[in-house]
């Protein structure tokens, strides 16, 4: 079997393995939920809190509400590809900004020292706070952005993404090695030639994997502020209107978490083949 | 150009009055190189050598404008060294050949002409040239991490080539390479620059292969870094395998290895004071 066979096999068996062991545990398990020295430990298996597996996948087929034309499937996937065009967007601006950043702070040690403090910090700011404060400021500016909730869950998504690229990208135009760089010296080539030619090149391989993360964390900032603003054609708008459904349409909440989960895996596999271009002629152990 | 009198005769690397000194009127003050003077002939190999801390490299990046001289001054084929690096008029090699893994073999070899504003029809027609030179035409396209230490130091020569510089500065070039490869670049290195009349200066600490490559071999010492002999070779031009076995060859060995033995000795004399 060829690699990557192999590693789908791995992908659909760990599926597998997780759902058994979710249905394992709900035939098994105490009904009520149980207690460990007083503690609630165990979770509960009637089919409210964890429904059967087939029944999140049947879930698919039927309408969003009672006698609506469109099978949930559909609507979904409308959110998800909404969603996913927003994390990628903001995967793309974040991306860029985070080169950019890092070419600035290489370039001037004291925009480095200045900056980088804050950049760590902001990266503390937890962005359930940061969407309400970004939006709001928007929504203050005129009423048109107002209506542009979805730019304030771009805007979120490039605040994570931005970061994991920056600090990788700048590792690496900080890590190139002294005899290339004598070299591009004795040639007379100035800074910005130096980075081009070798700076850049000699960085990609720690901006790879600086993008993969970046790539994840588009996702989350998306969705986590769709959640957080209630952005209307989101997959996390979905996420938080079947929570309220969650009592009486249990598997309902699950079809938009198998909707979140399928927008992070297109987006890993856009990562994929990014890093695939990136990383294309250079020395196999590297790859 | 226009006199051409001046244009032949002229040396192609001066050297004169040539003070180094690292961190000046600091503690940890280095003299690096003091009192250096040194005139190479248009198409001369010259070897430098000595033990660690003589200032040989720091002399090879002095004459390649990488440093600047604390005092004294370096002309290179008329100009400052300074103009010389700015025109490229100088090639230069390293223990690491410093090929860039992600570009292609060609690509590398291309890359100063590319910082020249060379065409591409016209780089490439240059590349093949030096690949033919340097006798791995068929590798073009490899990338330089699929090729051997040996291949990769070859293509590391020809980028340093590739512009025709009449000047070639060599930092230890063979030095991670092993003793059989060593000895075959040494002569393909020989054979290349007589070929094309470059002028070498040739940083090694190993002795045979200063004296096989050289029509001078200028012998160096530390502490401070200064010149303290200069060995003339006078085997020819046409050296082979047969040279590395000749007596004449045995002889200047010897020289210079007592050359190195007299620092050694001087600086065991001057004692504990050092240490």
């Amino acid at each position: 079997m060829t690699k990557r066979g192999r590693r789908f096999l791995m992908f659909v068996l760990a599926f597998v393995f997780v759902a058994s062991a979710w249905e394992l545990y709900k035939a098994v398990g105490p009904e009520e939920g149980g207690t460990v020295l007083g503690m609630r430990i165990l979770a509960r298996t009637d089919d409210r809190a964890m429904p059967h597996i087939w029944d999140m996948f049947a879930r698919f087929g039927d309408p969003e509400v009672r006698g609506g034309e469109e099978s949930i499937f559909v609507v979904v996937l409308r959110a998800a590809w909404y969603s996913f065009r927003c994390s990628l967007l903001a995967f793309v601006a974040g991306s860029a900004l985070g080169i950019g950043l890092a070419v600035l702070m290489a370039r001037f040690r004291l925009f480095e020292r200045a900056l980088m403090p804050y950049l760590v910090i902001s990266q503390t700011v937890p962005i359930i706070v940061l969407a309400p404060l970004i939006f709001s400021l928007m929504a203050y500016q005129s009423r048109e952005l107002a209506e542009k909730t979805w730019l304030a869950a771009v805007l979120l998504g490039v605040f994570l993404a931005f970061f994991p690229v920056a600090m990788g990208t700048l590792r690496g135009l900080q890590s190139t090695p002294a005899a290339p760089l004598e070299l591009m010296d004795s040639y007379a080539a100035g800074w910005w030639k130096t980075l081009w030619k070798l700076r850049f090149p000699n960085a990609v391989p720690y901006l790879a994997p600086a993008l993969r993360l970046a790539g994840a964390a588009a996702v989350v900032g998306v969705t986590v502020s769709e959640i957080s603003l209630g952005v209307r054609f989101g997959v996390g708008r979905l996420i938080l209107s079947y929570g309220q459904e969650a009592t009486s349409d249990p598997p309902k909440l699950y079809t938009a978490v198998f909707g979140a989960a399928a927008l992070g895996l297109v987006m890993a596999a856009v990562v994929m083949v990014v890093d695939r271009l990136l990383m294309r002629n250079r020395p196999p152990e590297a790859a | 150009m226009e006199n051409p009198m001046t244009e032949t005769s002229q040396a192609a690397v001066v050297v004169r009055d040539v003070e180094k000194i690292f961190n000046q009127g600091k503690p940890n003050q280095v003299d690096a190189l003091v009192g250096i003077d040194l005139d190479i002939q248009p198409g001369e190999f010259i070897s430098l050598i000595g033990p660690s801390g003589c200032g040989k490299s720091t002399l090879l990046r002095l004459v390649a404008d990488l440093l600047e001289p604390t005092t004294g001054t370096i002309t290179i084929h008329g100009k400052s060294a300074h103009q010389a690096r700015v025109d490229q008029d100088y090639g230069m090699a390293f223990q690491q050949s410093g090929l860039f893994e992600w570009r292609s073999v060609e690509r590398n070899i291309e890359l100063p002409l590319e910082l020249k504003g060379w065409d591409k029809a016209k780089r490439r027609e240059r590349a093949q040239e030096m690949l033919e030179l340097v006798k791995l035409p068929e590798f073009a396209k490899h990338m330089p991490w699929q090729l051997s230490g040996g291949m990769q130091q070859r293509i590391a020569i020809a980028r340093a080539l590739a512009s025709h510089p009449k000047l070639l500065l060599m930092d230890e070039p063979f030095g991670a390479l092993d003793e059989m490869t060593r000895e075959h670049m040494q002569a393909e290195l020989l054979r290349i620059c007589a070929a094309a009349g470059t002028t070498v200066v040739f940083v090694t600490h190993s002795i045979p292969e200063a004296v096989y490559l050289a029509d001078r071999v200028v012998v160096m010492s530390p502490r401070p870094g200064r010149i303290t002999d200069i060995v003339d070779v006078g085997l020819g031009r046409d050296r082979n395998e047969l040279t590395r076995e000749a007596g004449d060859f045995f002889a200047r060995v010897t020289e210079v290895r007592e050359a190195l033995r007299g620092i050694e000795l001087a600086d065991q004399a001057r004692g504990i004071e050092d240490r």
